[in-house]
């Protein structure tokens, strides 16, 4: 069995009077994207600060393939690339400088800088000095800065703030890519539609704790009940039957009949019966789970438990 | 380190000031003071140094150069009464550069690169306090350089030649001078990483780095005068502090600082 890409069991980290991460249970499997969401102050940062030792447990235990962030950390630290939700930069060197100096750090060949640049899009303001850069450009170059050692695991909060859409597209492309070669990725974020699609688990947290955890499909069905089948035809008044059908829990019209199945089985023999009856469907279309609804209702079951 | 002083050194702002000090205390005050004692020849100015230097212990007596009162006036100045200002300076430099040292990373932002970066807590702490250092020591002996160069020429006519330096300031800035740099910037680098902001910070630094000058300022003109006795006693006393000063700064230092937390 692989051992997970990071592990973390009943961790618990406080500061002060303030409990930051409690009982988090989690684990990242190799060469997934688990995406964690929650709201501000959810304890999203702190995961990702223990995860590489930069913070240290209060209790529980930490693993980033098998390592413990404190006792091997820099072992730890050289696998992780992390993207800070505020993408810092020393303003007055240049970018090339920056990443010069985290190649340094990392104790890899500065030839790589070029290229880690040109992937995010940054290799015309490379010597440019980062203060003159645009917020977009500085996350680029912390994005650049975070591969610039080609890491197995990558930690990144809120990795696309201040980008625009385009450069949010490409973002998302080269993580799905860099899960499918392998690398495991622990993505932060509250923007949903970004999570959307690319997750291959979803963590929700509220109250430094994960609430839920799964694959999206898994937790739709738990948090949202049955799958939802729009269906129209030629002529409407023929899909009154539909109601009655075997396997349909419920119907409304929402633009076309919404049809709640007890699963996607049933609905093979649905339409088949339909046609079958005569009626000229002009529409047969799954409805897709849209994560903002499943966030909102898993938030609604277990936002109050923080 | 590096980042530090790439930093440090694109600073206008920030060394501008510092390279005024300096100038002030390596040059224009002994200028001023050397060009007063030789070419104005202020009568009363010199009978008060030579009073001053009836004052002082027999050895500095004996050790004063010069056969008129303008040049064993000019020698008292340039040898024993300008002996503080290395230490001023020097301490000036690096407690401002170690003032922003972890706070200062904090407020960039970039503690967070840090914290997260494959390198143990003591290299950062090492790497911070060197990159505080080498402008302190910079300043020190390019100053040292200078202040050389401007007594030679100014008071070397009156003294027969080059006098300067003296067995006592090679003391003072080699042996001397590190050490009590070393002690203030672990007091300060460890004050860095407990202050909210780097106003704060500087504030807290320049409280820390107070007596540290004054003590500094005290035995440099005993290490001067007397550099076999005092100075390679005190230098010694200075370095076995450092070292524990230094030390003590480690294992406090701790990665979460970079953070913004701990204790």
């Amino acid at each position: 069995m692989v051992a997970p890409a990071l592990s973390f069991q009943s961790v618990l980290r406080r500061f002060g009077e303030v409990t930051a991460v409690t009982a988090l249970t989690m684990e990242v499997p190799v060469g997934s994207i688990t995406v964690l969401l929650g709201p501000n102050g959810a304890g999203k940062t702190t995961t990702v600060r223990l995860a590489t030792g930069a913070l240290r447990t209060d209790a529980g235990a930490v693993r980033v393939h098998g390592l413990d962030p404190v006792a091997d950390g820099e072992a730890v630290r050289q696998r992780c690339g992390v993207v800070p939700p505020k993408p810092a930069m020393y303003d007055r060197l240049t970018g090339r400088q920056n990443l010069g100096f985290a190649a340094d750090l990392y104790g890899i060949d500065r030839g790589r800088i070029a290229a880690s640049a040109a992937r995010f899009g940054i290799g015309h303001a490379l010597d440019q000095t980062v203060g003159g850069y645009s917020t977009g450009m500085r996350t680029r170059l912390a994005l650049a800065r975070a591969f610039l050692h080609d890491p197995d695991v990558l930690l990144l909060d809120e990795p696309t703030a201040g980008l625009d859409p385009e450069s949010v597209r490409d973002v998302l492309t080269l993580i799905t890519e860099l899960a499918s070669a392998g690398r495991s990725i622990l993505m932060c974020t509250h923007l949903l539609h970004e999570a959307e699609g690319i997750a291959d688990q979803l963590a929700l947290m509220v109250g430094g704790t994960v609430r839920a955890l799964g694959h999206p499909r898994t937790l739709a069905d738990r948090y949202l009940g049955h799958p939802l089948v729009l269906i129209d035809a030629e002529d409407r008044g023929a899909l009154g039957a539909v109601a009655a059908h075997p396997g349909v829990r419920n119907t409304r019209w929402d633009g076309a009949l919404e049809v709640e199945l007890e699963t996607l089985g049933a609905l093979p023999d649905l339409v088949a019966a339909l046609v079958a009856g005569g009626v000229r469907l002009t529409r047969v279309e799954p409805k897709t789970t849209r994560l903002a609804d499943l966030y909102f209702e898993m938030q609604r079951v277990h936002g109050g438990e923080g | 380190m590096r980042s530090d002083l790439g930093q440090l050194f694109k600073s206008r702002d920030y060394w501008g000031p510092l390279v005024v000090i300096a100038a002030l205390f390596f040059v224009v005050i002994p200028a001023v003071g050397l060009s007063t004692v030789t070419r104005v020849r202020s009568s009363d100015f010199v009978t008060r140094m030579n009073d001053l230097l009836d004052t002082l212990p027999g050895s500095i007596q004996a050790g004063a150069l010069g056969e008129t009162p303008t040049a064993r006036a000019a020698y008292v100045l340039a040898v024993y009464l300008l002996a503080p200002i290395a230490v001023v300076v020097p301490l000036t430099v690096s407690s401002a550069v170690g003032a922003h040292a972890i706070v200062g990373e904090r407020e960039r932002g970039t503690g967070e690169f840090l914290a997260h970066a494959p390198v143990s807590i003591h290299e950062i702490y090492v790497g911070k306090l060197i990159a505080a250092l080498i402008p302190g020591y910079a300043a020190t002996f390019g100053g040292f350089a200078v202040y050389a160069l401007v007594v030679n020429v100014v008071a070397g006519p009156s003294l027969g030649g080059w006098f300067f330096p003296t067995a006592g300031w090679w003391m003072l800035i080699a042996w001397v001078l590190p050490p009590f740099l070393a002690v203030a910037l672990a007091i300060i680098v460890w004050v860095s990483g407990r202050m909210r902001s780097t106003a704060a910070s500087q504030q807290a630094a320049s409280l820390v780095s107070l007596p540290v000058i004054l003590l500094a300022y005290g035995v440099a003109g005993g290490v001067v005068a007397n550099p076999t006795r005092w100075g390679l006693v005190i230098g010694a006393t200075a370095w076995a502090i450092a070292a524990a000063a230094l030390v003590a700064g480690a294992t406090a230092f701790d990665r979460e600082r970079l953070l913004g937390f701990g204790d």
